[in-house]
């Protein structure tokens, strides 16, 4: 299906030619700001209104608008390319450090501006941590990955404040009766799903509102990912978290809500068990029975 | 015909023996239904009939010309006359030259006695024999080993397996060339050294601290004993490399960080070649920069503070030195700090840290090992380094810490040391070479500690 590549998408913008069929012939102008579904929530964690980001001339991101509410697991799916770990990176600012990037729109952190000019981003990432794709503890010992946070925060002072804080984190990410006399070997010497669980951590050791886990377990084993899908269970009573995921059914298993993303726009936002039982867009229906993606 | 014609006709015979080995393994695989019954491929054979015409002969071609002369001056010599017969070395090359003098026209025939005119026309007739003995010899070589390898040619032969172990035994010697010469060098610092070890003792070279190679030339001369501690010369070497460290390590390394970090990529591309620039600026133009700039400079900041200071100074020196080695750690760290994965500032940055914290928690400990190994490299340099030394700091090998006196380096020494005109034998030309082994003890060293910080601490992100 051609219409997949952005390419297309793009050289269409240049020749302002009508835009091509997005995919099941819908137009992308039929997309752009129409998220069917339940969007919107009561006094949400984060309110993201009309956000777009540019790379460079390419936009990436069409209009989304979306609340996130508290404590909620939201999980963002879609085919690659499809913007959905760019949204996310918006959301702490993590696109900040691309210099060809641009965000617009109104992004909301429990009614603040994110990208108020006045924002202090080093709070703003405190409060929103991050785990990555690939896990990337540093060069370091377990103890000193977990006590970064905590550290450069200035969260503990004393000794043993600090020494509870990494007990307590790394019991959250459910790792400390393995590594617990080990805490001075590197953190990079541990397994790949230990090193995720390592990182999720250091993300809570900084007592984080929200977390955001951008495909947290596309480098995981089956077992690690099922270790880490339970974590996510038990952090979501006292985070928020919005993960970003390639699979289908780590949506289904982990989230509340999921939301579906397509060249750039959000289609569809629902309950978890409605997105995948009844789609409400024939494209979310494409994408969840395996037509593309 | 002279050598330099022979050369390229060997080539081309090389190359005729290439078409050649071609055109009849092609020849040879036609009747057999293709080049798929031969062992090998075309090319191999061709090959194989290169080597074997152009090896043999170039080996002769070289050990001809490298033997030639010596061979043909043993006759001229053994031609003459039992009373002109010379009985030293130094006379032999006394009357060797005279004739060749007389061979070449410099010297009328009439000057010289009639026996070395002889020989001057000998050594002539000797010249052109060889030179057409070795191009009949060569080419016969050539063009034998070329029709030995083409009549060879035949479908059941391994022509690739004898072409690719020739050329491995090729690429060996090339390799074992460099090691050789390493060798050699080392082994004729040695001997040297040991001679001077027997005119001057371990103990006076290692812990003197008094370094002044003035021998007698004759017994009854006045100062007729040298001092031979090296200590003045290490501590100087140490005070001016100490000094430009101090200036390359920080200014370097910030700059590494701010390119690699801060700096947008337009900026990034308009510095960094600029700062490279610093690299290719000769080492003699620095040291008149050194010499007739900074270290007058030196000398008046220091007078207006009432300091007492030589226009050669060891500050002037390390200063410019500094300057020039920063690009050495710039360049190496500047790499080393774009090596370190971009998840890790990531990693870091999420977690709210800023730039800085990320710089100095993260990076820079990640990127630790390299970073040394640049910074080892730039203090071989600095140690190294002898122009600005023999321009900006002097020659006086004052045992002293102040950087604001004249001190000498050791490769300083070493260049005025044989660049006397003292005998070779003397202690005072042999000392260069017991500096140039401990010179090259402390740059070893170095770059053995550099590797082995480097694959310590390699590991540790990968």
């Amino acid at each position: 299906m051609n219409t997949m590549n952005p390419v297309i998408d793009q050289d269409a913008k240049v020749e302002k030619a009508p835009e091509p069929p997005a995919g099941n012939g819908i137009n992308d102008a039929d997309l752009e700001g129409r998220t069917v579904g339940r969007p919107f929530a009561d006094a949400p964690k984060f309110s993201l209104r009309d956000v777009e980001v540019f790379y460079g001339e390419t936009r990436a991101i069409k209009r989304i608008s979306l609340d996130i509410a508290r404590n909620e697991v939201i999980a963002f799916i879609g085919p690659s390319g499809c913007g959905k770990s760019t949204f996310l990176r918006c959301l702490n600012r993590m696109n900040d450090s691309i210099d060809i990037c641009r965000v617009k729109g109104q992004l909301q952190l429990d009614g603040h501006d994110i990208y108020d000019p006045k924002r202090d981003v080093v709070e703003l990432r405190a409060r929103v941590g991050m785990v990555f794709q690939k896990p990337n503890p540093f060069p370091k010992s377990i103890y000193d990955n977990v006590a970064y946070g905590p550290r450069i925060h200035g969260l503990a002072n004393r000794k043993s404040d600090l020494d509870d804080i990494v007990e307590r984190s790394l019991r959250g990410a459910g790792l400390w009766n393995e590594v617990k006399d080990r805490l001075d070997t590197p953190g990079t010497g541990l397994s790949g799903g230990q090193q995720q669980r390592l990182c999720i951590a250091r993300a809570i050791a900084v007592s984080p509102e929200v977390v955001l886990m951008d495909e947290p377990c596309s480098a995981l084993d089956p077992i690690a990912t099922a270790r880490i899908e339970e974590l996510i269970a038990e952090l979501s009573e006292s985070y928020t978290i919005i993960i970003v995921t390639h699979s289908m059914q780590q949506a289904a298993r982990v989230s509340d809500r999921t939301a579906y993303f397509h060249l750039g726009h959000l289609v569809e936002v629902n309950e978890t068990n409605k997105v995948f039982t009844t789609p409400q867009h024939p494209l979310t229906e494409s994408y969840i029975t395996g037509r593309f993606g | 015909m002279q050598p330099g014609n022979l050369f390229p006709l060997v080539v081309v015979l090389i190359a005729i023996a290439f078409a050649l080995g071609y055109a009849r393994s092609r020849a040879i695989a036609t009747p057999l239904g293709g080049i798929r019954h031969l062992k090998s491929l075309p090319f191999y054979y061709a090959a194989r009939a290169s080597l074997w015409c152009g090896l043999p002969a170039l080996i002769i071609f070289a050990l001809w010309l490298g033997f030639e002369d010596k061979v043909i001056q043993t006759m001229v010599i053994g031609s003459l006359p039992a009373d002109l017969q010379p009985d030293s070395p130094g006379r032999a090359s006394l009357v060797l030259s005279q004739i060749s003098n007389v061979a070449s026209g410099a010297l009328s025939p009439k000057f010289v006695p009639e026996p070395i005119a002889g020989a001057a026309e000998r050594l002539m007739a000797l010249r052109a024999e060889s030179k057409m003995m070795m191009t009949l010899l060569v080419i016969c070589v050539a063009v034998l080993g070329a029709f030995v390898a083409w009549l060879r040619i035949a479908p059941h032969i391994n022509a690739r397996e004898k072409v690719e172990s020739t050329l491995r035994k090729i690429f060996f010697m090339c390799a074992g060339l460099a090691i050789l010469t390493t060798v050699g060098i080392i082994f004729s610092v040695i001997f040297e050294t040991i001679h001077f070890f027997n005119k001057v003792s371990f103990v006076e070279f290692f812990f003197g601290t008094s370094w002044s190679p003035q021998t007698a030339i004759r017994a009854d001369q006045v100062g007729s004993s040298g001092a031979f501690g090296m200590i003045p010369l290490f501590v100087g070497t140490l005070l001016i490399s100490g000094i430009a460290m101090l200036v390359a390590v920080p200014v370097g390394l910030m700059s590494a960080i701010y390119l690699s970090e801060y700096a947008s990529r337009r900026m990034r591309g308009i510095v960094k070649p600029l700062l490279e620039l610093l690299a290719g600026v000769p080492t003699v133009v620095y040291g008149f920069f050194a010499a007739l700039t900074v270290a007058p400079f030196i000398a008046d900041a220091a007078s207006w503070l009432g300091i007492d200071a030589s226009t050669e100074s060891a500050l002037a020196a390390g200063l410019v030195m500094g300057i020039m080695i920063i690009p050495f750690v710039s360049s190496l760290s500047d790499d080393v700090i774009n090596a370190v994965p971009q998840t890790m500032r990531d990693g870091s940055l999420a977690l709210g840290a800023t730039q800085a914290e990320t710089m100095t928690k993260v990076i820079f400990p990640a990127a630790l090992p390299g970073i040394m190994g640049g910074i080892l490299l730039a203090v071989s340099r600095a140690i190294g380094e002898t122009m600005i030394v023999v321009m900006a700091a002097g020659l006086a090998a004052n045992l002293t810490i102040n950087p604001l006196e004249a001190v000498t380096t050791v490769t300083v020494q070493i260049v005025t040391l044989l660049t006397g005109d003292q005998e070779f034998d003397s202690a005072k030309t042999l000392s260069a070479f017991a500096l140039g082994m401990m010179l090259f003890i402390v740059t070893l060293a170095l770059n053995v500690l550099a590797l082995h910080v480097v694959r310590k601490y390699r590991e540790q992100y990968e």
